[in-house]
């Protein structure tokens, strides 16, 4: 039952990328989108936008987006709060400050130096929020971390900005890439980045099984002999390699990963080993279907794709935030 | 001689209750306010003498120094002065609204939402519409972004809770589309808007800022400190406030649009400057507690004096780099509003 989602699921996700290649602002038929794929002719125009632009920035929303989810299902259950995600506690805006600073500060443009550095960063943030967040005798409590990682993505997004504003540079890239944008990117973009992401998904999948006896608790889970402060470190490390990597590439994507873990658990009930493969899948999903509105909001300008997830975001967010403190 | 002083007036029918401590902590920091700012102004690529300063403002001083001293420097030293006072008076009465240490309008989404006005009414009016409307606009925004998070978190009542958690979910969205509407924007409206949601008063003027600001402060700022009385009393508590006569609601309602339009009209001039608004009403609490007629007036000038040292240091420690004041709050009140968290971590 939950293979034949996941397999619906993957079909979904194939629909959405094709998609996603044939409409834009010149539509191409399907046929042609499968002979770009498979009969290549660089004369061909049609073939060259799908191959160059289209193909590369539907793979980049979809492993951004899948990358994004899986690190907020990861942060929802060890923090055991069900708002939180990348962007929520400042991971996201650490990770884009270090890139910020080091493009156009330092001139450092490789891909991979970047990624490493905004891998950096979300590590730098993210320990701060966690250290912060669970300070005091009743631990970690929503609204302690919440805060936390309000005031330091405010703390990185002030001097990102600062930034930004003395050196002039390069503004109008850094600023669409600070909304968060899958526009314009390479295929070599997508393959520097995807060693960190695919690693990130494998602890993610590994620790699963762990995840389910964590998430009722550490009390419990310590009783039933589980190493918890392993799960944790494994855990954190996941979410860091998925959101430095899916910042490095596709700039700081907000609730994507709140949104989709609630909708999976909604599908799948409280399995971690269901719910990180889904959640990966969907976020692909999310990402790229929301990728193909943003270019037709404002016909023919594009909207950042981040400012579609956030305007999806919010009535969602609101939702779970109203609802309460429920914990998986 | 009693530790308190009362001040009566029979029209209008006023009292206060100060402490000596509280009227002696005032007066120095006025003080401070005053030397800051004739210090501060003479401080630059070119150095001016206290003294020079003074004699130019009292108008007796060198054609040169006048040119600089009144026309460039002074009016940034007077907005820093405007926007920290109102900042901070704002965060003070939010704090006791919502009786939470951490309010302030950064966390809530009303500086965000003054930001996405501001940015609007430069996108679809600037250039056909006088800029001392901006306010207007920064304050509309406030307000709904106000409305929207009272509505939403609204549920049995607003607890503090729901209102933190989904007023940094609403200041991210709100935040993103405003990002949007720069990028769609011409380059010199862009970087414009961008200084703004940082935060700076780099080059401001008197006819454009400080004479746009200063009639929503002379109104705004005696007004709250006026009501500043219902505040200790909602302090208690609702029913605690209900039984001792005060009218909860309706008082709530007014300090709460009060402390809204100090943060949009501050905001307005002076663009999103953070963490002014939660720091400043702490540091007065501790200096002189946290009754309401001393703490509102204390805060302020606090927040007129950090503002005043985070634009000082701005601007002539990275020089000849002209850094947004914005940044320099970011910077130190981030770490402060950690140790406030650190602080209040068993509560």
């Amino acid at each position: 039952m939950r293979l034949t989602g996941l397999i619906l699921s993957l079909l979904l996700l194939g629909a959405a990328i094709i998609g996603s290649i044939a409409f834009g602002i010149t539509d191409i038929p399907i046929a042609t989108v499968f002979q770009a794929i498979f009969h290549y002719q660089p004369s061909n125009q049609e073939h060259l936008i799908i191959q160059t632009a289209r193909v590369p920035r539907a793979l980049i929303a979809a492993a951004a987006g899948a990358s994004l989810a899986v690190a907020g299902a990861l942060m929802q259950v060890v923090t055991r709060n069900p708002i939180a995600s990348p962007s929520v506690f400042g991971v996201n805006s650490g990770a884009s400050f270090m890139v910020v600073v080091a493009s156009g500060w330092l001139g450092i443009n490789g891909m991979q130096p970047l990624t490493l550095l905004a891998l950096l960063g979300a590590a730098i943030s993210g320990a701060i929020v966690f250290v912060l967040g669970s300070m005091g005798r009743d631990g970690m409590t929503p609204v302690k971390i919440t805060l936390a990682g309000a005031s330091i993505a405010a703390f990185f997004a002030a001097l990102t900005q600062g930034f930004m504003l003395s050196s002039g540079k390069m503004f109008d890239q850094v600023l669409v890439w600070l909304v968060g944008s899958v526009a314009g990117r390479d295929m070599h973009m997508l393959v520097s980045v995807l060693p960190y992401m695919i690693a990130g998904l494998l602890i993610a999948l590994s620790i699963s099984r762990h995840l389910n006896v964590l998430g009722m608790g550490d009390d419990i889970a310590q009783t039933l002999g589980q190493r918890t402060a392993y799960v944790k470190w494994m855990a954190s490390a996941a979410v860091i390699l998925l959101a430095g990597a899916s910042v490095a590439v596709a700039g700081p994507i907000a609730f994507v990963g709140i949104i989709i873990p609630h909708i999976v658990r909604y599908f799948v009930g409280a399995d971690y080993r269901w719910i990180v493969p889904y959640s990966a899948v969907l976020g692909g999903v999310l990402l790229v279907a929301a990728d193909i509105g943003s270019r037709y909001i404002a016909m023919p300008r594009e909207v950042p794709v981040g400012v579609m997830t956030a305007v999806i975001g919010v009535p969602f967010f609101v939702y779970i935030a109203r609802k309460g403190r429920q914990t998986t | 001689m009693s530790k308190y002083k009362t001040y009566r007036w029979d029209k209008p029918k006023l009292s206060y209750l100060l402490e000596h401590k509280t009227l002696w902590t005032a007066l120095i920091l006025f003080a401070l306010c005053i030397a800051g700012a004739i210090l501060s102004t003479g401080i630059g690529s070119q150095f001016i003498a206290p003294l020079d300063v003074i004699k130019s403002i009292i108008g007796k001083g060198s054609a040169m120094h006048d040119v600089i001293v009144l026309k460039l420097r002074l009016p940034r030293i007077v907005i820093a002065l405007l926007v920290g006072a109102a900042l901070a008076s704002a965060g003070a009465v939010l704090q006791g609204l919502i009786r939470n240490p951490l309010a302030s309008p950064d966390v809530t989404g009303i500086t965000e939402g003054a930001s996405l006005g501001t940015v609007l009414f430069l996108f679809f009016l600037g250039g056909h519409v006088s800029v001392h409307w901006m306010p207007v606009a920064a304050i509309l925004g406030a307000y709904g972004v106000t409305v929207i998070l009272y509505l939403l978190a609204w549920k049995n009542g607003a607890s503090p809770l729901r209102m933190v958690l989904i007023g940094t979910g609403l200041s991210a969205a709100f935040k993103s589309i405003s990002y949007m509407f720069i990028i769609a924007s011409p380059y010199f409206l862009a970087n414009r808007a961008m200084t703004f949601m940082t935060g700076s008063i780099y080059g401001s003027s008197w006819v454009k800022d400080v004479y746009t600001l200063l009639p929503w402060l002379i109104v705004l700022l005696p007004a709250t400190w006026l009501m500043a009385r219902h505040v200790n009393v909602q302090a208690l508590g609702d029913e605690v406030a209900g039984s001792a006569g005060a009218n909860v609601q309706k008082h709530r309602l007014i300090l709460l649009l009060l402390s809204v339009s100090l943060a949009g009209a501050a905001i307005a001039i002076g663009g999103a400057i953070a963490f002014i608004g939660l720091m400043a009403p702490h540091m007065a609490r501790k200096l002189v507690g946290s009754s309401f007629g001393g703490l509102l007036p204390v805060s302020a000038l606090i927040g007129a004096l950090l503002l005043l040292i985070s634009d000082l240091v701005a601007r002539t420690v990275f020089a000849p780099l002209d850094i947004p004041a914005g940044v320099f709050t970011a910077a130190i009140g981030a770490p402060f509003f950690l140790y406030m968290l650190y602080r209040h971590r068993n509560q």
